[in-house]
């Protein structure tokens, strides 16, 4: 057996002027809009969706459509730009639709490539509809994919498909059933609200009860559309990861400098200073690790797998570490319903169980790199 | 060689490299002999000044010039065993060499011809450098200071022509002022230079003893005094130096052990295995973080994150030698030799796994210690404020020892 060797040609892991001015411009939106007081009120009245800001992003900005090729109705973008996006959504733990409507649902439609899919891309690449997969959150690639659903004939689909993210906002839920893979428009589902950690990614029970779907791929196509689509939202999913890990770290560095105790900034501490340094060492490690697996899945690497996998396996942990220091270097503060940091934390923790957790993701690296169990 | 403008584009580098390489074919040609004439030319590091192995060229043109050379067989100046002089003495006299010093010392210094070692952690010096005991008494009638000390931690002091010096020559200044820099004759007879055995049982480093060693004035770099200026031009380019190195995926510490893994089945377990894994996934982590700082300071976005690579290196290389010596179960019991020895290259991941772990726990100590960076990092980078400290402002000698 040899060492999994990288590609001849590095990838490109810095930014291109235009993915910052799309930063820019999503920053901007979510400065303006998206504030940590209204989006606890909206998760208080128990829809956290804020579609407004989501028109604006998806329709406005043309977010939604940047994994969509022009002429399929979308921008043409890639990866690495919707890696962008997912930067700012997670630094403001924006309650938009956009992991599971912009990549996931649409990377499945993508991967379908077929008459039926194409109007149904064009629809979610518009941001004119929102469209969720019915799968677990927690599905991971390189999983099983359950089968829950049963087509009894015609496209008559029964079946309940627990934890998925953002039905409630979705106009159109995508199932995968034993014959294949189904629109169905949510008004023909039963979505059932479930409380989440994250109060920022409303979770549901997806019900089927005969609910008539359309048939937009065979069986094989399907499943493989869709494993393929988890191993892009997990991939796109540590870039989430470091925008909200950096926004735990430049929070908490602001709070220590101004904090005073024992007539000092806490800040000077050193047991704190070295705490705050092996964070910012970290997540300037999970920026490096996010943009690999961006630009593998852009320019479709060989081995864009593991690239994922290592993201993945890292950029979790990293996360959650941030969101965990920014609530206990806040202090009494950090543990409060008003301070912000305990929607970072929630979203952190629900982030790193969301299409596979570490230990999963550390499972695929161990085939990728051939270093099997014992 | 023509009188046109410095030539600073790829062609013209090529043109003169090929014009060097003519004039002295490496096949017919001693090594010193055509070390010299590419000095000469400019050649060297053309981003120094003309007259100084340079050209005044982009840093990145080097690469145009190496890979000529290389393509040609030309010999190389082994930068491996002159790493101090190449990239702390070097630039620092540069900085603040007097034109003399400069035309004296960096030549033979490129060539390999006069090899240099650093003479600044003392015993009591070492995270707190300016602290330093070792004592410069200036006789002004004839033009020369006298030296008493001791300092420690010396790579290359053995094989050194020359050393770079740093010793107090004010006691009643606060302790970052007084401090003057030199450049010492390793072969004054005042220099006593001893192997000092590490806890790998070999002697990389050496202690150096001073003991009524003259300088001439001449041999002072920089303005008496500003010593810690100077220093800190050195030390900067050593942190340059650590850690920036590019990798292959699974390349340095990590190699070895996943090496073992795959080959020796009878060695995994599963806690092992989860081990394994977390580094691995850690290790390739650092690696593309590197890669990032590498394509930054390509495209002249230098960005901080330098200063951290060398403290994920040095963890990750102590957990990771640290696992392999328990994955070899029995053999890890072993070590493969106790025998003194004096390695004139040090090489990390070239020897058994007892070794590595060793020589590991060297990594968050020199070149600044682990606890020393993280603080560097969250001043400079994060910007927290310093801790109280008391010692700014007190002369040195008043100073507690």
């Amino acid at each position: 057996m040899t060492a999994p060797t990288a590609p001849a040609a590095p990838a490109d892991l810095l930014y291109s002027e235009a993915e910052e001015e799309l930063r820019a411009a999503v920053r901007s939106l979510l400065a303006d809009r998206c504030d940590a007081k209204g989006i606890l009120a909206r998760a208080e009245t128990g829809r956290p969706h804020d579609p407004a800001l989501w028109h604006t992003l998806a329709v406005g900005i043309g977010a939604a459509g940047l994994l969509v090729p022009e002429k399929l109705g979308g921008q043409g973008a890639g990866h690495r730009e919707a890696a962008v996006v997912l930067e700012e959504l997670g630094r403001a733990v924006a309650p938009v639709p956009y992991l599971t409507s912009a990549v996931l649902a649409t990377e499945i439609l993508l991967a379908c490539d077929t008459a039926e899919a194409a109007p149904l891309l064009a629809e979610l690449a518009s941001g004119r509809t929102v469209c969720a997969p019915a799968v677990p959150l927690t599905l991971a690639p390189g999983a099983r994919l359950p089968a829950p659903v049963r087509d009894s004939g015609g496209g008559i689909l029964t079946g309940t498909v627990t934890a998925v993210a953002d039905a409630a906002a979705a106009d159109v839920l995508l199932v995968l059933a034993d014959t294949g893979l189904y629109a169905v428009r949510a008004g023909e589902a039963g979505v059932t609200p479930l409380v989440p950690l994250d109060l920022t990614r409303p979770l549901a029970t997806v019900t089927l009860e005969a609910a008539p779907g359309t048939r937009l791929a065979d069986p094989a196509t399907a499943r493989a559309a869709v494993a393929g689509a988890l191993l892009s939202a997990a991939g796109l999913l540590a870039s989430e990861q470091v925008g909200l890990a950096e926004w735990c770290l430049t929070e908490t560095v602001g709070h220590v400098k101004g904090r005073y105790q024992f007539n000092r900034p806490v800040g000077s501490f050193q047991a704190l200073k070295h705490r705050l340094a092996r964070l910012w060492l970290d997540v300037a490690s999970a920026r490096a690790a996010a943009r690999a697996a961006a630009d593998a899945l852009a320019t479709g690497a060989p081995d864009a797998p593991l690239t994922v996998a290592v993201a993945q396996a890292y950029c979790s942990g990293v996360a959650v570490r941030a969101a965990e220091e920014c609530v206990q270097l806040h202090g009494g503060i950090g543990m409060t319903w008003e301070h912000p940091a305990h929607l970072y934390l929630k979203r952190a923790k629900a982030d790193s169980l969301a299409l596979g957790t570490a230990g999963h993701h550390r499972g695929l690296v161990a085939d990728f790199a051939e270093l099997p169990a014992p | 060689m023509t009188a046109d403008a410095a030539p600073t584009t790829p062609d013209a580098l090529r043109a003169r490299t090929r014009e060097l390489l003519a004039a002295h074919p490496p096949a017919g040609t001693g090594r010193t002999e055509f070390l010299r004439a590419r000095f000469d030319a400019g050649l060297a590091w053309v981003h120094y000044p003309e007259g100084l192995g340079g050209l005044g060229a982009p840093r990145s043109l080097q690469a145009v010039v190496d890979a000529e050379l290389e393509a040609a067989g030309a010999p190389d100046n082994d930068p491996r065993r002159i790493g101090i002089g190449l990239g702390m003495a070097a630039p620092t006299i540069l900085a603040y060499g007097t034109e003399e010093q400069k035309r004296r010392f960096l030549r033979p210094l490129w060539v390999g011809e006069e090899v240099w070692c650093q003479l600044f952690s003392e015993p009591g010096a070492g995270s707190d450098l300016a602290a330093l005991a070792t004592r410069a008494v200036l006789d002004e009638a004839a033009g020369e200071w006298t030296v008493d000390g001791q300092k420690v931690w010396t790579s290359s002091a053995h094989n050194a022509r020359w050393g770079i010096l740093v010793a107090r020559t004010d006691p009643a200044l606060p302790k970052h002022q007084g401090i003057t820099y030199f450049l010492c004759d390793m072969h004054d007879p005042g220099v006593e230079v001893r192997p000092l055995r590490q806890i790998t049982g070999e002697a990389e480093f050496n202690e150096v003893f001073l003991t009524g060693v003259r300088i001439p004035d001449t041999h002072r770099l920089g303005a008496v005094g500003q010593g810690w200026a100077v220093a800190r031009t050195t030390l900067m380019n050593e942190r340059v130096s650590i850690g920036g190195m590019r990798i292959p995926r699974e390349g340095g510490m990590i190699a070895p052990v996943a090496a073992a893994w795959r080959e020796r089945p009878e060695l995994r377990t599963h806690a092992l295995h989860q081990r394994l894994l977390e580094l691995w996934v850690e290790a390739e982590v650092a690696r593309l973080t590197g890669e990032r700082l590498r394509q930054q300071l390509v495209a002249g976005q230098p960005g901080p994150e330098g200063s951290g690579m060398k403290l994920a290196f040095a963890r990750l290389n102590q957990e990771i030698s640290g696992l392999e010596v328990e994955l070899l179960g029995e053999e890890g019991l072993l070590y493969e030799d106790w025998t003194m020895r004096r390695p004139e290259i040090v090489d990390f991941t070239g020897r058994d796994a007892g070794y590595r772990y060793l020589r590991a726990k060297g990594n968050s100590i020199e070149g600044g210690t682990s606890e020393i960076l993280l603080n560097i990092v969250a001043e400079r980078v994060l910007g927290l404020p310093p801790e109280p400290r008391d010692d700014k402002d007190l002369a040195w000698k008043d100073l507690s020892r």
